[in-house]
């Protein structure tokens, strides 16, 4: 890389949610992100733009896609990537967050990605380390990198944001997903739709800037983009909708359903998919889905948002 | 109690005083005269020189004279969680707030739920406390919501009201037995407004709790319970009070339910008369309350419910929490926020703000609460004890955690400048509390 397309791109120093980022630090990451599409499809996939740095993955929460996407990004940069198995160690005797949080800052690690199941734990634990925290989901509250993957596929696939409608369609209520997606697109001038039974809508979300349908057919008419979201299973036996099968039948994305929205609209997904519940398999894998694509875009904006991020790294290392 | 008459003194007096007590129709100037624990004489015609030589004459030009405040609500955590606070910490938190009397709540390890737990908390409170203390106990043993306790004993024992704290008795038979009960010991039963199976959440339902990704209370929880509470005193003709209401409807349901006739009593805190769920930020858990802290406009219903006496009392919903409690996410850190030193301050920014007269603050906190409980506190009148503060209404302060008194440092209004505060706090007729300067 040049010393020009080294320059600062995001305002923070750590990369905690949408809603605190511009449009235009977006557009930007997403330029990078792009770059690092080409570099990712080489043979030879280094780019030692963060030779010497360490990056601590801590998952409080187990995922092994989001958590493998982030481990490659900081390999393919040249970072000394360690994941950290929180589930085994300290937090689960009793240890607190943030007692964690410090134990691994004393360890000088440049970046620190957290996921936590509590929404707010990655700002409170960014409060108290000196890296760089790049939130990889918490609780219900957001889930950037997720939103950024998403913008950077979505991109590739049509000219420009302004204008497309994208329906964002099922658990909105538990979905840091769709948030994030909500802040993001809205910021890039897309018309967000979000489509769920009541039940799954979270309170007040008319004043997210979104159009609020309950039907898929009105939901998705006319639509360049159907979002779909996952269902918990746990939420689908009668806690917020009656049943898998009632679900399926008013809110699973089926070819049939699909035909409400524009010809050739794109079906995303962010993993991991209940096939034949929240959609079929048929759609999943047709020719308008764009899953797979979205996977491989989650490794180059991760490894744009590393990037970005590092610039703001004091020369001599964190403090 | 604290003993009222356990040292003696000399007479004292203090004058040139602005006397505020509204349950004696005193306002303006004036001064009062003590002895030996007890208020002889208050009101204008109390000057330097209608005291003479007989009395220590203490001046308070600038200064403001109040009846000691009642906090009817209050965290501690003795027994059980000393670490948090003790009485003597609370007391003497409550001393620099201008609180004279501490209504402490049952909510403790073990639980107030015996009469020799009611004893405890007296002569704990007695050998150790710097303000009067006196306790509430439970309603049901446990505060398991389902076996009544012994209301009658726990009254005899010095319990000036029963109450499960921060639990609301759910199970409706069980609270129209308590109520039917508590009626026929004359006791006051203090329910904590929430119906449980609506109030998962962490802070108040809405567009805000969305945005955050957090779960929320949503206000109705709160109206629920207060209605159906209401239909079980129209039945059972107990005296009720609502601990703390934080909504605007629930304002609507008290004034109606007061116009019906029903003897119907209830309170706010301090921190809801100011704050609102915006100060929650960046999942700032310092603000985490049980009510919830909800919306703007909940925050001014409540504040002229106040002023117009819809709203009975205000109280501090002290509670003290430590850092393992509450350095935590959001969703997991406990509920709760120190109020003891600032409750007084905080009710003072009504009155600035010209949103409460400082007559109706003053009753909020002192003769009204006296008059729920039956206490002999909280008036300015003569054979009354005198328990009284000097409080400087202009005074600028601002709320630093080394500063404060209680042992728990969560206090919402940390590093936040309140306008007004007591400077001298008189517990019978001994000096408590004097402001050090800033």
């Amino acid at each position: 890389m040049t010393s020009e397309t080294r320059s600062p791109l995001l305002k923070g120093q750590h990369l905690l949610a949408i809603d605190g980022i511009s449009s235009l630090e977006a557009l930007r990451l997403l330029d990078l992100a792009e770059s690092y599409v080409g570099v990712s499809r080489q043979a030879d996939k280094r780019q030692p733009v963060l030779q010497g740095r360490t990056q601590v993955n801590l998952f409080f929460e187990a995922s092994t896609r989001t958590q493998s996407s982030f481990e490659i990004a900081g390999k393919r940069l040249g970072a000394d990537v360690m994941n950290m198995a929180v589930a085994n160690s300290a937090v689960s005797k009793g240890e607190t967050l943030l007692d964690t949080a410090m134990t691994i800052n004393a360890m000088q690690p440049d970046f620190l990605v957290v996921r936590h199941a509590s929404s707010g734990a990655v700002e409170l634990l960014a409060q108290k380390v000196s890296c760089a925290v790049i939130n990889a989901g918490d609780g219900q509250h957001e889930h950037p990198t997720q939103a950024l993957l998403d913008a950077l596929t979505i991109r590739r696939h049509t000219q420009g944001f302004e204008g497309l409608v994208v329906a964002i369609c099922g658990d909105v209520m538990h979905s840091r997903v769709a948030r994030s997606n909500i802040h993001l697109l809205g910021k890039l001038g897309v018309h967000v739709r979000v489509v769920a039974p009541s039940t799954l809508l979270p309170s007040g979300i008319a004043n997210f800037g979104v159009e609020v349908h309950r039907r898929m057919e009105t939901g998705l008419k006319g639509a360049d983009v159907v979002m779909m979201l996952r269902l918990q299973l746990e939420r689908m036996t009668g806690a917020f909708v009656p049943s898998i099968r009632e679900y399926y039948r008013f809110y699973g994305l089926n070819a049939e359903k699909l035909a409400y929205a524009k010809r050739g609209a794109l079906v995303m997904h962010p993993g991991p998919m209940n096939r034949g519940i929240e959609i079929d398999s048929d759609v999943a894998d047709g020719a308008q889905s764009v899953i797979r694509e979205q996977v491989e875009m989650g490794v180059a904006v991760r490894m744009a948002v590393l990037d970005a991020l590092s610039r703001n790294l004091p020369a001599g290392g964190s403090p | 109690m604290k003993s009222a008459a356990k040292h003696p003194q000399n007479r004292r007096a203090y004058v040139n005083a602005s006397l505020v007590a509204p349950a004696q129709a005193l306002k303006g100037p004036g001064g009062i005269l003590i002895e030996d624990g007890w208020i002889l004489d208050v009101g204008p015609r109390v000057t330097r020189d209608s005291v003479g030589s007989g009395a220590a004459v203490t001046d308070c030009a600038g200064l403001t004279l109040i009846p000691g405040l009642i906090d009817m609500r209050v965290f501690t955590g003795e027994p059980g969680n000393e670490y948090r606070e003790t009485l003597a910490s609370a007391s003497e938190a409550a001393a620099a707030g201008g609180v004279t009397t501490m209504i402490v709540m049952p909510n403790t390890q073990p639980v107030i739920d015996d009469a020799a737990l009611v004893d405890f908390i007296l002569r704990r409170a007695r050998d150790t406390a710097s303000v009067r203390v006196a306790p509430m106990a439970a309603i049901t043993k446990g505060l398991a919501g389902e076996l009544m306790t012994e209301i009658g004993l726990l009254g005899e024992a010095g319990a000036v009201a029963v109450t499960d704290g921060t639990r609301a008795v759910a199970n409706a038979n069980v609270f129209r037995r308590a109520l039917t009960y508590a009626r026929d010991c004359g006791m006051l039963v203090v329910q904590h407004v929430e119906e449980p199976t609506l109030s998962s959440g962490v802070m108040n339902g809405g567009e805000t709790a969305s945005r955050l990704g957090l779960s929320g209370n949503p206000a109705m929880s709160e109206v629920i319970m207060l209605e159906r509470d209401l239909r079980l005193v129209e039945m059972t003709g107990a005296r009720y009070h609502a601990a703390q209401i934080s909504s605007r409807h629930s304002v609507d349901v008290i004034r109606a339910a007061k116009a019906r006739g029903l003897p119907v009593t209830c309170g706010v805190s301090a921190h809801h008369l100011v704050l609102n769920e915006h100060d929650i930020g960046a999942y700032r858990t310092f603000f985490k309350l049980s009510p919830p802290l909800r919306t703007e406009e909940d925050r001014r219903a409540l504040a002229d419910a106040v002023a117009e006496g819809v709203i009975d009392v205000i109280v501090s919903g002290h509670d003290p929490q430590s850092a393992d409690t509450k350095r935590l996410p959001f969703a997991e850190a406990a509920y709760g926020a120190v109020g003891l030193e600032t409750m007084l301050s905080a009710a003072l920014s009504l009155h600035h703000n010209q949103s409460g007269p400082l007559a109706r603050l003053v009753e909020s906190m002192s003769s009204k609460p006296a008059e729920i409980l039956g206490l002999e506190t909280g008036r300015l009148a003569p054979g009354a004890p005198a328990d009284f503060a000097l409080v400087d209404l202009n005074l600028s302060w601002t709320v630093e955690e080394d500063r404060l008194r209680s042992r728990a440092k969560n206090s919402p209004f940390e590093h936040r400048t309140l306008e007004g505060r007591a400077v001298e706090t008189v517990v019978a007729g001994e000096r408590v509390y004097a402001y050090a300067g800033r």
